[in-house]
């Protein structure tokens, strides 16, 4: 059992974890038992919370590609050894996406209509549906190849290229798929002004290369410290650069979007306005979230694109958490709720999620870090502890 | 100007402040039940037969019939009444339409209730199919500025006019369009359904709605015994389980009988009129032909069903 065997740090943590899981089993019967009702959901803003969180982790998952592009790609050695902990990394992501969909859906009994053959999937219309596909099948292909090799390499044997190269490769497109599929969904929304914007996408794209690779960063140097596992710090001031690059990206586009509402000035205006003002004199409450998020993405991109700062170990670490922060606070509340309000028939209702919901997302994010953790553990221990002995329990 | 919305009331419970040993025992115990029932579900004939009905339209005559009956006896064992649940066919030769004349509505929302009452709404929560939005005259229809929660002594308010939102059944509807599992659809007459027996609950639609037409059951819906209207369609005015959104299927039930919906017999002024478009002698069609017509949003391209028009 590789996943056992580890420092108090270790357990201490994964008790934190499962203190996390179990409050949120509470919350999730209280909300089994009342109804959606005990979310702050209401029929004007229908998606809350969990639909955010759900859209920022399909961009951590996403990211998993910028670290494969390179490292495949130009086989570029660095890099190479670290791609199998994006690929975990987009495996723990999109079972937490998987589980705030169901967590968000109103009859979580009837999933099944949701599968294919036995259900009913509208294809092609729905991008619901097609979300739902090219996670699941994102999610597994990042399963098998991360699976396969840490198999082979329990096993002492080299793993064949023939088999992951190829599938690999085919992770690429499917991490930008199912980041622009879920982009789709919002975009595809007519009735909602605030995302029917034909640059949504490459926005999810564009920050979810900041985001995902701000977590592996913080997880390197945290192995790097407590295990045999080596990267070279060329390797990370790499990938400090791409996301440096990405952040610039980021910071266009929005600033492309922020454009052209205030200068046409239509009534379309009105969802910017509540993002980052309020409206009819009123204050927003998502408002100094939206303006926290820009301060941090500016801030970081600075420390990034500086070299002598994102080659500096704390501000790089500083960087990485306001990364986090800022792509967090925009995928989850800045993006979500001024899509709803003011709602089609123009009236304001502030959403601001439950303690229910919270304690929810708290035990899904709990969930999905055991996860990962446990993957990670075990992957670490076949892997790098032996390096490349067979390893004999 | 402040317009805050209280779509419904809170639940009967919450932890704002954290629980206490007595909610935590409370909660053990219901997520004890709530796994037993997970698991026990399949040895409950009622859960198992809910959980495996197949997708409306998959139903063959045969299976329509007992799926009725079955629904029958459900809805006996809750509210002790016989409710009949029917599934009228669409009329040939029908495509329905909408009227509504601006200039004669007064904001008094008999439409509302009537409608509550037809199509057994939940009371508590309190579920409305039609919004009633409130806008200055000389403003003209203007969502930004309309107010759907007016609250006055009397109507109409000087210098207001109301116009009632609800589903406009559009000709290319967004909500059909997003469904992920075909929930919800456009019958031949027109008419924009959803089959709450396969709804998911994951409110794409309510998302996707330009005229904020969807309801969602946020919990379970709650309609007094004595309130219940026993006369009832699968598509339309059954009572609704929670977890599932409702619309406005403008009395699918009557209106294929050929009644009109109860929102055109309920208002006082005669504002709503209701026909078949197809039928040159149509009220509907003479109103559209003669009058000021205007419908909601026309540059998203919903095509919808429902038309507003100035009669005097």
């Amino acid at each position: 059992m590789a996943f056992l065997g580890g420092s108090r740090t270790y357990y201490l943590w994964l008790a934190l974890l499962c203190v996390c899981i179990l409050q949120a089993v509470f919350a999730y019967a209280h909300q089994f038992q009342y109804g959606l009702i005990t979310t702050n959901m209401r029929d004007s803003v229908s998606w809350g919370f969990y639909i955010g969180n759900f859209t920022f982790l399909v961009g951590v998952a996403a990211a998993a590609v910028l670290l494969v592009i390179p490292a495949y790609v130009y086989n570029w050695k660095p890099i190479k050894e670290v791609v199998i902990f994006g690929e975990l990394l987009a495996v723990a992501s999109i079972i937490m996406c998987l589980l705030f969909v169901s967590v968000d859906m109103g009859r979580p009994d009837r999933f099944w209509h949701l599968i294919p053959f036995i259900g009913h999937m509208h294809l092609p219309q729905s991008i619901m549906a097609w979300d739902a596909t090219v996670l699941n099948a994102y999610l597994l292909i990042n399963f098998c190849v991360a699976t396969y090799l840490v198999y082979c390499a329990y096993h002492g044997k080299k793993y064949n290229p023939k088999i992951v190269v190829p599938l690999v490769i085919l992770s690429i497109p499917m991490a930008i798929g199912i980041h622009t599929v879920t982009a789709f969904l919002y975009n595809g929304m007519a009735s909602r002004p605030y995302w029917n914007s034909a640059i949504l996408a490459p926005r999810f794209i564009a920050s979810a290369f900041c985001s995902g690779p701000a977590l592996l960063l913080i997880l390197f140097q945290i192995l790097r410290k407590i295990s045999s596992f080596e990267i070279k710090d060329e390797a990370i001031h790499k990938v400090a650069e791409y996301m440096a690059y990405a952040m610039a990206l980021n910071l266009f586009l929005f600033g492309a979007e922020v454009f052209k509402e205030y200068y046409s000035n239509t009534h379309h205006l009105v969802h910017y306005q509540y993002l980052f003002t309020g409206l009819h004199g009123e204050s927003s409450p998502i408002a100094p979230y939206a303006w926290m998020s820009l301060l941090f993405a500016i801030s970081s991109f600075v420390l990034f694109i500086v070299p002598k700062t994102r080659m500096n170990p704390i501000t790089m670490n500083v960087g990485c958490v306001l990364i986090y922060l800022s792509v967090y606070i925009e995928k989850g509340i800045a993006l979500i709720i001024p899509g709803y309000t003011p709602d089609p028939l123009g009236q304001i209702y502030h959403y601001v999620p439950s303690a229910s919901e919270v304690r929810v997302a708290i035990g899904v994010f709990g969930i999905g870090f055991l996860i990962f953790t446990l993957m990670v553990k075990v992957a670490v221990e076949i892997l790098f502890s032996k390096k490349g002995q067979p390893a004999h329990d | 100007m402040s317009k805050l919305q209280v779509a419904s009331k809170p639940p009967p419970k919450m932890d704002r402040n954290g629980p206490s040993r007595r909610e935590i025992i409370v909660q053990t115990f219901f997520s004890l039940a709530a796994t037993a029932s997970l698991t026990g579900c399949l040895a409950d004939k009622r859960i198992r037969d809910d959980f495996v009905q197949k997708y409306f339209k998959d139903l063959s005559p045969e299976e329509l019939k007992t799926t009725l009956a079955r629904m029958e006896k459900q809805y006996w064992e809750d509210y002790g009444k016989h409710i009949n649940v029917t599934s009228t066919p669409p009329l040939e030769g029908v495509l329905y339409g909408y009227a509504l004349d601006l200039s004669r509505c007064i904001g008094c929302r008999k439409c509302v209730y009537a409608c509550v009452d037809e199509n057994n709404q939940s009371r508590d929560p309190q579920t409305h199919w039609i919004t009633v939005l409130e806008m200055d005259k000389e403003g003209g229809v203007d969502l930004a500025k309309a107010d759907a929660f007016y609250d006055h002594e009397e109507v109409p308010a000087p210098g207001k006019f109301y116009m009632p939102v609800a589903c406009q059944h559009c000709e290319n509807p967004p909500c059909v369009k997003v469904c992920p599992v075909g929930a919800t659809w456009k019958e031949p007459d027109g008419i924009v359904v959803i089959d709450y027996n396969w709804c998911i609950g994951c409110r794409c639609c309510i998302t996707a709605c330009p005229y904020g037409a969807r309801r969602f059951n946020w919990t379970t819906p709650t309609i007094p015994k004595d309130q219940i209207n026993t006369e009832t369609d699968y598509l339309g005015n059954r009572p609704r389980p929670r977890g599932v959104v409702e619309k406005c299927t403008w009395c699918i039930g009557r209106v294929r009988k050929g009644l009109y919906p109860r929102c055109v017999e309920a208002c006082p002024v005669g504002a709503r009129k209701f026909g078949n478009l197809l039928d040159p002698e149509s009220e509907v069609r003479y109103i559209i032909e003669n009058k000021r017509v205007l419908i909601l949003k026309e540059e998203l391209n919903t095509q919808p069903k429902f038309f507003y028009y100035y009669g005097l």
